[in-house]
């Protein structure tokens, strides 16, 4: 019945044949460098990544200002974003990656707000620096526990010229220094979401580190000083890594930037470690403190026992013996934990077929923790990737594995309407195309409303909603009663 | 009433553009034509010589402070000057800031919702420099302008500018169905100024359509904010631009696509009427001391 390995690289390459096919000559020809089966041994999955989409095909890719606003500065809770340029741009990406955060919104957190300077045609003609002076003004009267401002830019912003860099010198200077940070991320920069995190990290490196005293905040250093580097806290993520860092005997003392605050982000220089989750939103920032301050970094993934223990160790390793006990005690404690789980899901999940499509680290990240309760992802994907991501994702991909870089909305259909994989995880635009063809679908951007998904306590929710979407009772009513 | 007559004075910052169409416009009412301008040069200078005014108050400058164009009504932004003439300007930011390309079609969507051009027999439009972006084509775009006029003389940098803008035209010239009217030269009196013009005229595939002489009568009447036409009728000069206007009124349908030239084509027929030597590659970027 399965197939061997040969078998599904013959079935997976003609069937990549098959989806170029009906695309013109040049574009087939551009796509099918996206396209690939992966080879054991083979050092990258043999994708191209990182390049412009195809005019006429559905990607689901964001743009630059997606990248900055809504992952990379949003988060930070205590500062204000403003989304500078017409309205729509803030409005629908208000709030839509559950960043959850600790605090009181409207008072000293801003998170879930929405702060923009409305671009009327007179702001374009005219431009709009004035007017963002005068928002950061209201911000001041308005909301004076802010600890911060950033500007993130529109597309109208570059085509007009605006000088947000003067006006944020000017207000911060008049405001004693305050943080105010212009970020030039109109979203037709660039081919994707990426360089919106790129320019994001940039301007953290020169206007929050290379503009602050570095003795700003009292801050007394430890030698088990890290920070957690690139979890958003989606669904709550990062709270349930954080747990896993102090029962070691970590001290964590900063998240970025999933309920981080400014402060936090300010004395990461001095941490002893930087540990990085998703290397592909901030990989940036941890290269420049390891050159800059000397702060190593390490990657780690909280997906799922195996790779939990795993990084745990490695963590543990940049450390002395106490903390590598610390981790050896934090794996023993919740071994039970997760042998409940497995015990409970794996028989429900066993041999059940995955395909992924999703952003930043998780098309490889989450393969371990399907892997834990018996399931094997046989497709997977990047919205946004580069290559350092296809190497990595080597590590966690089986021989013959379907990969599909930037997949347009007709392959990805394609693909699991032959496929037939027992569930799918992409995001929202994804999911009700594939739960009308009658597959399992999980959200795996937002978690689907749920979460967290990282460390132990994660994985109790993954596994319980993936068993909830694969073996729900709805499935056995799909069929059409006259067939 | 004639149909609408929409035309549009395009040409090299420093010109003259101003000058000649408020002259031109005011010989066309003086033969009797209801006249509306458009000025779409963030300066706005294009009607202070109809209004007697520095410059008036501008459609974007005045939408800006009272919000936005919507809350603009047709009387805040026209006034009425010479001969009844009716002046709008359009405006635009400060230099180095915001988008005046932007100002333009803002303005221009505002007069013809709120119906501006009703009654008039001419609107002509008066538009900056070169064609710069998007928005300063807005007069050459579909159903508005069918002919523009280019004002230029016999400097290269006028003739450059000329051909650009003619590339502008052809551009828009197959979507919308604007035509080039003709060139007009205003004398600059550079070396064989006429047969040049005229020759690149015939290059572009139009024709020169009107000689203007120097005369500092304009200049004199400029310093009364005047018009010749207005400042002293009688004189030589104000017969030059009444003779502009008629060639203009009557060149109406007679417009053409236009054929710009290459950058090479335009030097050779600098060179051929010996305004450019021809090159010498052992001279260029050798300074003058070291020759």
């Amino acid at each position: 019945m399965s197939l061997t390995a040969e078998q599904t690289k013959t079935r997976n390459k003609e069937l990549i044949e098959e989806v170029l096919s009906v695309y013109p000559e040049k574009s087939a020809k551009r796509r099918a460098k996206h396209l690939g089966v992966h080879e054991e041994g083979k050092s990258d999955c043999g994708v191209k990544s990182n390049i412009k989409s195809l005019p006429g095909v559905m990607t689901v890719r964001g743009c630059a200002y997606a990248g900055s606003k809504g992952v990379v500065w949003g988060p930070i809770k205590d500062m204000i974003h403003i989304s500078h340029g017409p309205v729509g741009c803030g409005q629908y990406s208000w709030a839509t990656r559950r960043n959850y955060y600790i605090g009181t919104t409207g008072i000293d957190s801003f998170g879930t707000m929405q702060f923009t300077s409305d671009f009327q045609e007179k702001d374009i003609v005219f431009g709009g620096d004035k007017k963002l002076e005068k928002l950061i003004d209201e911000i001041e009267v308005l909301f004076p526990l802010n600890k911060g401002i950033s500007v993130q830019s529109e597309c109208p912003i570059g085509l007009i010229g605006d000088d947000i860099e003067a006006v944020s010198k000017k207000k911060s200077k008049e405001l004693n220094g305050k943080t105010i940070v212009p970020v030039r991320c109109e979203g037709f920069r660039g081919v994707s979401q990426s360089l919106g995190h790129h320019i994001a990290n940039d301007m953290i490196r020169d206007w929050v580190f290379d503009k602050t005293d570095p003795n700003k905040n009292a801050f007394v250093a430890t030698p088990y000083d890290v920070a957690i580097i690139g979890d958003y806290n989606i669904g709550g993520d990062a709270w349930s890594s954080r747990i896993l860092l102090e029962e070691m005997g970590l001290r964590v003392i900063a998240q970025w930037s999933g309920d981080g605050t400014i402060a936090e982000i300010e004395n990461t220089p001095k941490a002893k470690l930087n540990v990085l989750h998703c290397y592909r939103s901030m990989n940036y920032i941890s290269r420049h403190m390891e050159e800059k301050y000397g702060t190593p970094w390490v990657e780690y993934n909280f997906f799922g026992p195996s790779k939990i223990e795993a990084s745990l160790r490695e963590i543990a390793s940049h450390f002395d013996d106490k903390i590598k006990e610390g981790a050896e005690r934090v794996i023993a404690k919740y071994r039970p934990l997760v042998d409940a789980v497995i015990a409970n899901f794996k028989p429900r999940l066993a041999g059940k077929k995955v395909m992924l499509y999703v952003g930043g680290l998780r098309p490889r990240h989450v393969i371990g923790a399907y892997e834990d309760l018996g399931m094997e992802v046989v497709g997977t994907g990047y919205e946004f990737a580069h290559n350092d991501d296809y190497q990595r994702t080597t590590d966690y991909i089986k021989d013959s594995t379907l990969v599909y870089d930037d997949v347009t909305g007709y392959e990805f259909e394609k693909f699991v309407e032959k496929i037939q994989p027992d569930l799918v995880g992409s995001g929202i635009k994804e999911k009700y195309v594939f739960q009308k063809m009658g597959v399992p679908f999980r959200q795996m951007h937002s978690w689907d409303y749920s979460g967290p998904y990282h460390g132990y306590d994660g994985f109790a929710i993954f596994a319980r909603d993936m068993d909830m979407a694969i073996n729900s009772p709805v499935w056995s009513l799909t069929k059409a009663p006259w067939k | 009433m004639s149909a609408l007559r929409q035309i549009a004075f395009y040409g090299k910052g420093g010109i003259g553009k101003s000058t000649t169409s408020q002259n031109t416009l005011a010989a066309l009412a003086e033969m009797g034509h209801k006249i509306l301008i458009v000025g779409c040069d963030p300066k706005a200078d294009s009607t202070r010589l109809i209004l007697h005014a520095k410059a008036q108050d501008t459609v974007l400058s005045l939408a800006a402070e009272a919000g936005s164009v919507e809350d603009l009504e047709l009387e805040d932004v026209m006034k009425i000057g010479y001969r009844d003439i009716r002046c709008v300007e359009s405006g635009g930011p400060e230099p180095g800031v915001g988008c005046a390309g932007r100002g333009v079609i803002t303005s221009i969507n505002f007069l013809e919702e709120n119906g501006a051009y009703d009654g008039a027999d001419y609107v002509s439009y008066d538009v900056l420099g070169d064609v710069v972006c998007g928005g300063f084509a807005m007069p050459i775009r579909e159903n508005k302008a069918q002919e523009i006029y280019i004002v230029m003389s016999g400097e290269m940098m006028a003739m450059y500018a000329a051909n650009n803008i003619s590339k502008g035209i052809l551009k828009y010239a197959n979507s919308g169905g604007v035509r080039l009217g003709g060139l007009v030269c205003n004398e600059r009196q550079t070396d064989k100024e006429y047969e040049l013009a005229d020759a690149l005229a015939k290059k572009l595939g139009t024709k020169l359509i009107h000689f203007v002489p120097r005369d500092n009568i304009v200049q004199h009447a400029e310093l009364r904010r005047m018009t010749v036409l207005e400042y002293a009728p009688e004189s030589k000069q104000a017969q030059e631009y009444r003779e502009l206007a008629k060639k203009i009124h009557e060149n109406a349908g007679k417009g053409t696509i236009p054929t710009p030239i290459t950058m090479e084509e335009l030097e050779d027929l600098l060179m051929e009427f010996g305004i450019m030597k021809k090159e010498d590659e052992s001279v260029i970027g050798v300074a003058a001391a070291a020759a």
